[in-house]
């Protein structure tokens, strides 16, 4: 009964949305993410076709957010998260392992990675799987740079990496693909995303699709959309990737989680990922 | 010395004689508190920056003294009220000893 109440609750608030312009719950919509006085963000957009029938609009995570966490995000030198992605930027001219390259021997700048973040994950054809930046990354460093020690799946200097190619990619419009050879891992993908994980029985769907703008405790759930990835926590100080965050989610059902870099978190991601297209790269994003 | 301790500072280009402008500066450091304990049960030595200062054109404007509570990276912000043209001085001083400095032009017409 519960349920049917909060999905009534949440499918006429949407209306709303679509119709007045004016915002559910106490969220505040409308509003236009500027970073640095010149790069306009999409924060909300219509949802990706496969999703038109349970949702309608698509909305970032800084929609939820506070004014002031909004406002640390609009600002390069308030955003706590460029200063992992200038780390990021430092290893990525620094030459590691047995070839002695830098990834700027390829790559020439991290600006020329600008379309990455937006399409990840996406289909390798050499591996014959579903890769996200961070396996992409581990596969330049044992395969191309001969590092023996590749960086680890959710390593600090891994998020700072990914950090950095997300920073590069801001602005670009989100478009994973979900056809063709990914088809399969994507279906997997949705198929974790509407089922019911832990003792508290949740899926991903009970929280961010149908009460997506409802209070859980003192914080507002959002849709989850991870285009904000890597996210600065202002709870931890740090950029969090997003099988962190998956993590973190599946542990608050109080489940076993999958682990960091799984087929099952990769198969999410994706599925994850492809309900943000339309929206805009974000990462390194400022949430709480 | 602590890693990647890098200062920045955001001070406007130029302003008018007498006008309040707005300087943010931001250091990336641990601020380890020496409140913690390390996965083998000793305390972490504490080492954060304990000092801030600014001053224009040799006067003092802001001295702040730091303690363990301040978070990681820390940020301030403040108000300075420039009558000439000149330049900001910052220093930073950090528990081991290491001072880091970082200076700002700004033209006043």
């Amino acid at each position: 009964m519960t349920g049917k109440t909060l999905l009534g609750g949440v499918a006429a608030a949407g209306l709303a949305v679509g119709v007045a312009g004016i915002g559910f719950a106490d969220i505040r919509t409308g509003d236009s993410l500027v970073i640095n006085g010149d790069l306009a963000m999409i924060t909300e957009a219509p949802a990706p076709e496969f999703l038109q029938d349970r949702v309608t609009t698509i909305y970032s995570g800084w929609v939820f957010r506070t004014d002031e966490t909004r406002a640390m995000q609009a600002d390069d030198f308030d955003n706590p998260a460029m200063l992992y992605a200038e780390q990021g930027l430092t290893a990525f001219e620094t030459a590691m392992g047995s070839e002695g390259k830098s990834c700027a021997s390829c790559h020439e700048n991290a600006e020329s990675l600008a379309g990455v973040r937006a399409s990840y994950p996406k289909w390798d054809a050499e591996h014959g799987a579903v890769q996200t930046v961070e396996m992409q990354i581990i596969e330049c460093q044992t395969e191309r740079m001969g590092v023996a020690e590749p960086y680890g799946y959710d390593s600090q200097a891994m998020r700072n990496m990914a950090s950095l190619i997300a920073s590069v990619g801001r602005g670009q419009t989100i478009n994973v693909a979900i056809d063709g050879p990914v088809a399969e891992t994507w279906a997997f993908g949705e198929e974790i995303y509407y089922t019911k994980y832990g003792q508290l029985e949740l899926s991903c769907a009970d929280c961010h699709e149908n009460n997506y703008g409802n209070l859980i405790r003192a914080d507002h759930l959002s849709q989850g959309q991870i285009n904000g990835f890597p996210a600065y926590r202002l709870k931890n100080a740090n950029v969090n990737s997003v099988h962190g965050r998956f993590r973190g989610c599946i542990r608050d059902t109080r489940g076993e989680t999958f682990a960091v870099g799984s087929p099952e978190f990769v198969a999410l991601e994706l599925y994850v990922a492809s309900r943000g297209n339309g929206l805009t790269v974000e990462g390194p994003s400022v949430r709480n | 010395m602590a890693e990647n301790v890098v200062p920045r500072v955001r001070v406007p280009r130029d302003a008018s004689a007498g006008e309040s402008v707005s300087v943010r500066t931001l250091i990336s450091h641990p601020m380890e508190s020496g409140m913690r304990r390390g996965s083998d049960g000793n305390l972490i030595p504490r080492q954060i920056i304990n000092r801030f200062t600014c001053a224009f054109n040799g006067a003092m404007v802001v001295d702040v003294e730091i303690q363990a509570g301040v978070a990681t990276n820390p940020y301030f912000q403040f108000d300075a009220k420039v009558d000439q043209s000149g330049s900001f001085e910052f220093t930073w001083y950090d528990d081991d000893g290491s001072v880091y400095t970082e200076t700002a032009e700004i033209a006043v017409a």
